[in-house]
Order: structure tokens, then C-alpha cells, then sequence
């Protein structure tokens, strides 16, 4: 006859052997150990700009817009382009009208609430145009926040957002220094810019390299020696964004100012 | 629309992507979580540190405490984009994030106050249920009572002596682990914002402290207010004779009880509130002093934009104007009750000042952001981050309250523990 202790004890054990989940015991074949082992290593995707090239015409803006299917009219994008203009004064000032999705097709700088600023093109000093999108930094502060893990860094360094898993709450909006993200119209979830990862996978270029007619955007992979964009990073002189936040960005700017946000 | 953008106005260069995102009710979280904590605390004074005069404030800030804890997670709720995913967090917890281990210290810190309100009322329970049991033929109203307070009594009906000492026993434990966790629920409050790096006003260690003294506070603040009502309508209730309410005391008893419970409480909240007044301070002068490159953008917001929001509301009426009010030698209820109104609404535009006030600037340091509040809601969205949102959840714990003291009385037994 089984005591009553020994019945629970029995029924404990049992229970907590059963939980074990089958997926726990699963065996690794060996090819997707070596996919898992080479993956890691193989690829790391980063991004160059030479803001020399770039004329602030928002070709890649739209592409985006379209590829990624970001509502075209609403006021958030995963990718746009920056107007710099130092007057003589020594004056900075800097506007990105709607993204720059219709590029700056006209000289008066936005300000927002307070109207628009036309400066005579005798009072400038220099001026250029800076296309930002996601630095799919290796050190991503939105990943470390993101507090169901809805959003995560992908082996190859990309950082994604699983649409269905998120649950909007903001933080990793509120965490990201580039203000890159922002919540979807359409799914109310965080967007951000992936590099086009179902376009790179696939070997393809990201929409807004593809976009951009002056070749002032290119995508390349780090890891590669023979890869064009990856000898520019490791042997030219490149930028990078607000480093004094420690995020290790990896889209690497030629021609970046001081005065660039 | 996209989210954000029908409140916020942008001026001067600010990211295309930037909003307000967190609106009032991320402003209403720490805030009421605060109000927990602090109720919290206030009650614990008494049963670890054994301030007797604050016995009668005690069993009531727990009760009100415990209300209070279920509206301090309805402003995250309200808040989410996917509310019904609310649930992942305990199911994925990410623990890299500050927000993670939300679910795991609320529910650590309402086990804490649930079982802690259990012991003190268990013997309340009992003598409410066992007439009940033996009574023959009970209504429909008494089967009701007798099957909650049955169920509450958790099927323990030893009211012995000594089983009532070890309860005692067993609520200056839970009170005195309570105070830490307390202080962990809200710090850690004021850690989801202290770790954000990207943004200048937010990060600073000082935080979660200044965070936990300003919800000490509040909770005091709360706790007084609440009582002062109560006791003034039972103060009504007294005054009119003919009322079943005997088991009240004459107004004249109430009055002198009420002034001598104030007194005593509002000398704990001036003490907090030196500390917390100190170390918001001391946040601002560091950041003058040291002036690191956000320094220009915050200056021109604290000094500039939000200067009635932060040096009039919040240090002059919410934090000066009542710590005089208190300090003035023959404190009356009616100077009290001003002064804590006023402290509660300082400690609310605290939280607004950090919340709204942190993305008042943008990314850029280059540009602003304005806060318009919805006040008259046209779809849910403005409701819920809305002014209606916003009272409803300052509401909720008042509501709850009323329904928990039929449960849990925190008057009317003359005297028992």
C-alpha cells in the first residue's frame, strides 16, 4: 500500500519529469551546427554614406516608404535625409521637411511650429545633406530594453522586430539615441529600418541603395576583405553618430560635420 | 495618424520620427506606483518602528495602500499599443530591461501587502464568520457575508491568545521585508527612466532615489487626505444623533484624534520631503555645474519652456507654499488639508516634469517638443492618453477603497489589535 507522503512525492516527481519539454531533447544535425558556427562569423552587415554624394533629392526615402510599406503620408519613416546650412553668422540650421520623402524642393529651412527660415544663398556658408536610417548598432540599446524581447539582434548584426510579439510599449523608442524608431500606423507596433533584410538575404540591395542615383548609399558586409564598402570602412577615413553613447554603430558616414545631430 | 502625433508639436529641427510617446499615463504610472509605495511605508513606521501615534494611520494606509495597488499598473494598460499582450511580459521576460521585472515585483510586493492586510483583519474575519456559520436560516444578504468572510478566513479559526501574537508577530515581518520591496517597486520605477541614455533629462543614478523619496511623499500625503475626508463625513455622521451609527465616537473625541494623527504624520512628511526637495536639487546643480552637451538644450527647457511647470507648480505651490504651511507652529485640519492637496500636486508635476519634460527636447538637441493633453476625447486613443484616461485611474483606488473597507473596516472597531 503507498503512503500518502509517497504518493504526492511520486505524483511531484512525476509531474516535473513529464514538464521537461520534448523541443529540450532536440538533436542538432550537423549541418545546422555548421550553418550556426559559420553564420555567426560570416556576415555582418554595415552600411556606408558619402554625404559628398548625396543632393537631398529623397529617392530613397519614397523607395523605402514603398518597399517597406510604411503608409506613404504618414509623418514617420524608416529612412530619411538631413539639411544642413551654416550661415555666416555661424548660425546652424537644419530641417528634414517630411522625411525629405519629396526631397527639399525648396531653399527655406522648416522650422516646425515656428514657420520657415529663408536665408539668401550669400549668407551661406556651407551646406549639405546627411541621410540617417537604423545603425544596427552592436551594442543596440533598444534590444537591451525591450522588455519581451520582441526585438533582437540578428547574428549578422541586424536588428529586427518580431511585429507579433510586441507589445507597444515605447521603450525601445524612447531608448534608441537616433530616434530611428516609431510605431507603426497600420500594425501598432515598433518599426524600424532593417536594412531591407528580406532584400539582402535574397542577395538583393537595401531599396534606398537601389534608389539613390548618385551611389551616396551602399550596403556591404564587414567580414568580407574583398567586399568594396568593407575595404572603405577598414582602410579610408569614416564617421559614426553620437559614439559618446556607446552603441558601436555600424553605419559609417564619409564627410561628416561636426555639426551633424 | 500616426501615434504621438496628435498631441506633440514639433518646433525647430527635431527627428521625423520623434513624438511623445510616453503622454500623461506613463505620467500617471510612477505616480500612482509612488502612492503605493508611500502608502506603504507609512503603515510599516508603525509596525517595525513602532510609532504608536501613528497606529490609527497604519491599519488605514494599508487598506488604502492595497487599493492603490490595483490601479498602479492600469496606467501601463492604458498606455500599450497591444494591451492584451500585456501578458508577454511574464511569459518572455527580457530581463536586460528595466520593465521586465515589472510582473515580478508587483506581484512579490502585492503577496507582501495581501498577506500582511490578512493577519491584521483574520481576527475580524473570524468573529464576523463563526456567529454567521452557526446562525440558522441566514438570508440572502448573510450567506453572502458568510461565504467571503468564510472564504477570507482561509479556514484558520483560532483566535487564541496566542496564535493572535504570533499574527503580530508575523505583520511586523512582512512589514519590515515590506518597506525594502516598497522602495525596490518604486526605485526601480525610477530606474526604467534613470537607465534611458538616450535621454539627457532622464539619466541620472539619483533617480530611482529621488523617485522613491518623492513617492514617500505622496503616499503620506495621500494617506492624510484620505483620512481627513473620512473623518470628517464620520465626523457628520456623529453630529447627527439620530443615526444608527453608534458605534462612533462623540465629534469633539474624533476632532482631537484627527488633529493629533495629522500632526504626527505630517511631521514624517516634512522629513521626506527635505530629502526628496535636497536631492532633486542637487540633480540640477550637477547638471548646471558639470554642463555636459546637453546641458544648453536642458537649460533652455528647465530655465525657459517649463519653467512655470517645474519652479512654479511644481517647487513653489506644490513643495514651498506646504512646507511652510506645516512648519507655521498650530497646525489646523483645514491648513493640512490644503497642505497635502498641494504636496500631492507638487509630487504629480514632478512625475509630469520628468516624463513631459524629458521629451520636451529633441534627439537633435536642436529642437522641441510641445505637449498639447487631449481634454475632450473624439476616439478612444485620446481618451485613454487623455485627461479622461487620467482621472479615471486617479479615480480608481478612491472607488476601490470604498468597496474594500466594507471588508476590511479601518474604523470601526473601537479597539482590538
Amino acid at each position: 500500500m503507498i503512503s500518502r507522503r509517497d504518493f504526492i512525492k511520486k505524483t511531484v516527481i512525476g509531474v516535473a519529469g513529464a514538464s521537461i519539454p520534448v523541443a529540450a531533447l532536440e538533436l542538432l544535425t550537423p549541418r545546422r551546427l555548421r550553418a550556426e558556427k559559420e553564420d555567426k562569423s560570416r556576415v555582418r552587415w554595415v552600411f556606408l554614406v558619402d554625404t559628398y554624394k548625396c543632393v537631398g533629392c529623397g529617392m530613397c526615402v519614397k523607395a523605402c516608404k514603398l518597399e517597406n510599406e510604411i503608409p506613404y503620408d504618414a509623418n514617420v519613416t524608416r529612412t530619411w535625409v538631413e539639411r544642413y546650412v551654416t550661415t555666416k553668422d555661424g548660425k546652424v540650421h537644419a530641417d528634414t521637411p517630411k522625411g525629405a520623402r519629396d526631397g527639399f524642393i525648396t531653399s527655406k529651412i522648416d522650422l516646425g511650429t515656428d514657420g520657415s527660415l529663408d536665408i539668401r544663398k550669400e549668407d551661406i556658408d556651407k551646406a549639405f545633406f546627411v541621410p540617417k536610417l537604423c545603425n544596427q548598432c552592436e551594442n543596440p540599446p533598444c534590444v537591451q530594453v525591450c522588455p519581451v524581447g520582441a526585438t533582437y539582434q540578428a547574428p549578422d548584426g541586424v536588428v529586427l522586430v518580431d511585429r507579433s510579439w510586441c507589445i507597444g510599449c515605447g521603450y525601445c523608442i524612447m531608448g534608441c539615441p537616433y530616434g530611428v524608431r516609431f510605431f507603426h500606423p497600420v500594425y501598432h507596433t515598433a518599426e524600424k529600418c532593417n536594412f531591407c533584410y528580406h532584400r539582402i538575404n535574397k542577395g538583393l540591395q537595401t531599396a534606398c541603395v537601389q534608389a539613390c542615383p548618385f551611389g551616396a548609399r551602399r550596403i556591404g558586409n564587414i567580414k568580407d576583405p574583398r567586399d568594396p564598402v568593407a575595404k572603405i570602412i577598414t582602410t579610408e577615413r569614416v564617421a559614426i553618430l553620437k559614439e559618446e553613447y556607446g552603441t558601436k554603430p555600424q553605419v559609417y558616414y564619409i564627410g561628416l560635420d561636426k555639426e551633424v545631430k | 495618424m500616426v501615434h504621438g502625433e496628435l498631441w506633440t508639436a514639433k518646433e525647430l529641427f527635431v527627428y521625423p520620427n520623434e513624438y511623445i510617446y510616453w503622454s500623461v499615463q506613463i505620467v500617471m504610472y510612477p505616480f500612482m506606483t509612488g502612492l503605493v509605495a508611500g502608502a506603504f511605508v507609512l503603515s510599516s513606521l508603525y509596525h517595525v518602528f513602532g510609532i504608536k501615534q501613528l497606529k490609527d494611520m497604519a491599519r488605514f494606509a494599508l487598506v488604502f495602500s492595497f487599493a492603490l495597488l490595483f490601479a498602479a499598473p492600469m496606467p501601463i494598460v492604458l498606455h500599450l499599443q497591444h494591451p492584451f499582450r500585456g501578458i508577454n511580459v511574464f511569459m518572455t521576460p527580457h530581463f536586460t530591461s528595466a520593465i521586465a521585472a515589472f510582473g515580478i515585483v508587483f506581484s512579490a510586493y502585492g503577496a507582501i501587502v495581501a498577506s500582511e492586510l490578512w493577519f491584521l483583519y483574520r481576527k475580524h474575519f473570524v468573529d464576523i464568520a463563526l456567529p454567521l456559520k452557526e446562525k440558522q436560516d441566514k438570508t440572502l444578504f448573510e450567506w453572502f457575508r458568510f461565504i467571503i468572510f468564510c472564504t477570507l478566513t482561509l479556514g484558520v479559526y483560532d483566535v487564541s491568545e496566542q496564535s493572535l501574537k504570533r499574527d503580530e508577530k508575523a505583520i511586523r515581518v512582512l512589514a519590515a521585508v515590506g518597506i525594502p520591496v516598497a522602495c525596490f517597486l518604486h526605485g526601480y520605477a525610477g530606474f526604467i527612466f534613470g537607465s534611458v541614455k538616450a535621454n539627457a533629462l532622464w539619466m541620472t543614478p539619483l533617480m530611482p532615489v529621488i523617485f522613491i523619496m518623492s513617492a514617500i511623499v505622496s503616499g503620506i500625503a495621500l494617506c492624510m487626505l484620505t483620512y481627513i475626508i473620512t473623518m470628517e463625513i464620520r465626523k457628520f455622521l456623529a453630529s447627527r444623533k439620530k443615526t444608527p451609527y453608534q458605534m462612533y465616537q462623540s465629534r469633539e473625541e474624533l476632532k482631537s484624534a484627527e488633529i493629533n494623527v495629522i500632526k504626527m504624520t505630517a511631521r514624517y512628511l516634512l522629513f521626506f520631503l527635505i530629502f526628496a526637495i535636497s536631492l532633486e536639487l542637487l540633480d540640477l546643480i550637477f547638471r548646471g555645474y558639470t554642463a555636459v552637451k546637453s546641458w544648453d538644450v536642458l537649460r533652455s527647457v528647465i530655465y525657459g519652456r517649463d519653467f512655470t511647470d517645474i519652479f512654479i507648480l511644481q517647487y513653489l505651490v506644490g513643495n514651498l507654499i506646504p512646507f511652510i504651511l506645516f512648519l507655521l507652529p498650530g497646525l489646523t485640519i483645514r491648513r493640512a488639508l490644503l497642505g497635502v492637496v498641494l504636496v500631492i500636486f507638487g509630487v504629480f508635476m514632478m512625475r509630469w516634469n520628468v516624463v513631459i519634460g524629458g521629451q520636451a527636447f529633441s534627439l537633435t538637441f536642436a529642437g522641441y517638443m510641445h505637449y498639447h493633453l487631449p481634454i475632450i476625447p473624439h476616439d478612444w486613443e485620446t481618451f485613454k492618453e487623455g485627461l479622461g484616461g487620467a482621472l479615471a485611474i486617479f479615480i480608481m483606488p478612491f472607488a476601490l477603497f470604498w468597496v474594500l473597507i466594507k471588508i476590511f473596516p479601518v474604523f470601526s472597531f473601537k479597539e482590538s489589535h
